[in-house]
């Protein structure tokens, strides 16, 4: 009898605890403000590269999910999907695949106060300007991540940690940002970074839509080795052309990467098949003084010459198109690539 | 495959499309409600919203070309953390796409 009870009350209290989870789930959706239901967002492409006359075929997905909780903390979680076929080599004819699922990031950010974020997680490392803003497939103009993308970023380009950012002041004539972060080491494979710390402070000019900035980060771990860098955005006003460049400097390499690109939305009123098109240019310098497993760069010192010619399609398609003349003293080689990359951003529920 | 060969095909694509989107003229638009505002500021607010975006968002990659009003201030809280945006910004932003 007093099992049956006790089984009983077991059976009721779980029922109970559903209701009470079902209700507080329920609440919970209902009491998100209207403009904060969570989003799926990401862009998903095909993209082939032929490099020394071998070509790679690659289809990718890179999702992004962005769920607030609360008026306070944000969620947000980005994945790479891919599956890469290549000629096999060594004399064999056909291609084989490589599969890769890797999560670039998983953080909560919550809002200190109005001039700060505390990030916990898994982040993107602050470093220079290609990491944070670039990276992403339906954002980035080539391809292909410039050559010194590795220094700094420490290899992994996340951290797993804290992280503290946000606008120090902004102003019409000026705005001055700021990220600092600490990275503990993580060997877990999706999850994985080098100890590390350090930052990146950015100042805009509006006026003149110019940026500069430097970032300075430690690895904590090993060689403990510095990592620096600048670098220099600018649009000049009433014009499309944009200028973007970044330097970066480790122990035993440095490199540099220049960027222009000019969207020709006067050609057409800003619709027309024509101003649809922006070719780009984007110049690659690698110095190396002595070998060193902690940084990325090429083992010798390394000039690359991209050119480029995107298409920004409607209905959130893009086309990039480049061809590159890689130069050094290991040998000189064409890289050509394409890519057809589609963009979504969609609502997880249609909210209220 | 030759690197040529792929460059027909690009080249190919496009000339395909081409005449499509020629005969389509311009991309046709969502319903207000629904896409971030990019039209001429009308009063103070959002014009810095309008100032706020070009400044931080349109630097690094096109707008949206549309999506749910239900999300755009999930897109802010977003935006906050990538272009470190402060408080002010973000609620110019939000009045901007949502005037």
């Amino acid at each position: 009898m007093f099992r049956l009870r006790s089984s009983q009350r077991e059976l009721s209290s779980r029922r109970c605890i559903r209701i009470l989870a079902g209700a507080t789930l329920l609440s919970l959706v209902h009491a998100i403000p209207a403009q904060d239901v969570p989003l799926i967002s990401g862009g998903a492409g095909f993209v082939t590269s032929t490099n020394g006359g071998n070509t790679t075929y690659i289809p990718v997905i890179s999702p992004l999910l962005a769920a607030p909780i609360g008026s306070h903390i944000l969620v947000e979680s980005r994945a790479t999907i891919l599956d890469a076929f290549f000629p096999k080599g060594g004399g064999q004819t056909g291609y084989t695949h490589d599969s890769f699922l890797g999560l670039d990031f998983l953080q909560a950010d919550i809002t200190a106060n109005r001039h700060m974020t505390f990030v916990a997680g898994q982040f993107l490392t602050p470093f220079g300007t290609y990491n944070e803003r670039l990276s992403p497939i339906w954002i980035s103009n080539f391809e292909n991540a410039p050559l010194i993308y590795g220094l700094g970023t420490m290899g992994t380009a996340h951290s797993v940690g804290g992280m503290l950012r946000g606008s120090a002041a902004s102003t019409q004539s000026v705005n001055l940002d700021y990220a600092a972060y600490f990275s503990a080491a993580s060997t877990n494979e999706q999850l994985n970074a080098e100890r590390s710390a350090g930052g990146r402070a950015s100042l805009y000019i509006p006026a003149a839509q110019l940026e500069i900035g430097a970032s300075f980060n430690r690895l904590l771990q090993g060689t403990r080795e510095n990592f620096s860098g600048i670098h220099v955005w600018w649009e000049p006003a009433n014009s499309s052309f944009r200028l973007r460049s970044e330097f970066a400097r480790a122990a035993h390499a440095r490199g540099y990467w220049i960027e222009g690109g000019y969207r020709l939305d006067r050609f057409g009123g800003g619709q027309g098949v024509l101003s649809r098109f922006e070719p780009l240019f984007r110049m690659q310098q690698t110095f190396r003084s002595q070998p060193d497993a902690n940084d990325t760069l090429p083992s010798v010192d390394t000039k690359q010459a991209d050119f480029g010619l995107d298409y920004h399609m409607p209905h959130e398609l893009r086309i990039n198109t480049s061809y590159s003349r890689e130069f050094s003293s290991s040998g000189n080689r064409n890289i050509w690539q394409t890519g057809i990359i589609y963009r979504f951003l969609i609502p997880t529920w249609r909210g209220k | 495959m030759n690197p040529r060969i792929c460059f027909v095909i690009v080249a190919g694509t496009f000339a395909a499309l081409l005449p499509l989107m020629a005969q389509k003229g311009r991309a046709p638009k969502a319903p207000p409600a629904r896409v971030a505002n990019t039209q001429p500021a009308h009063d103070d607010d959002s014009a810095q919203g309008q100032r706020v975006f070009k400044q931080n968002c349109a630097r690094c990659h096109d707008a949206p070309q549309g999506f749910p009003p239900q999300i755009s201030g999930t897109v802010l809280r977003h935006m906050r953390v990538r272009a470190n945006l402060s408080a002010s910004d973000e609620k110019a932003l939000l009045h901007f796409m949502n005037p």
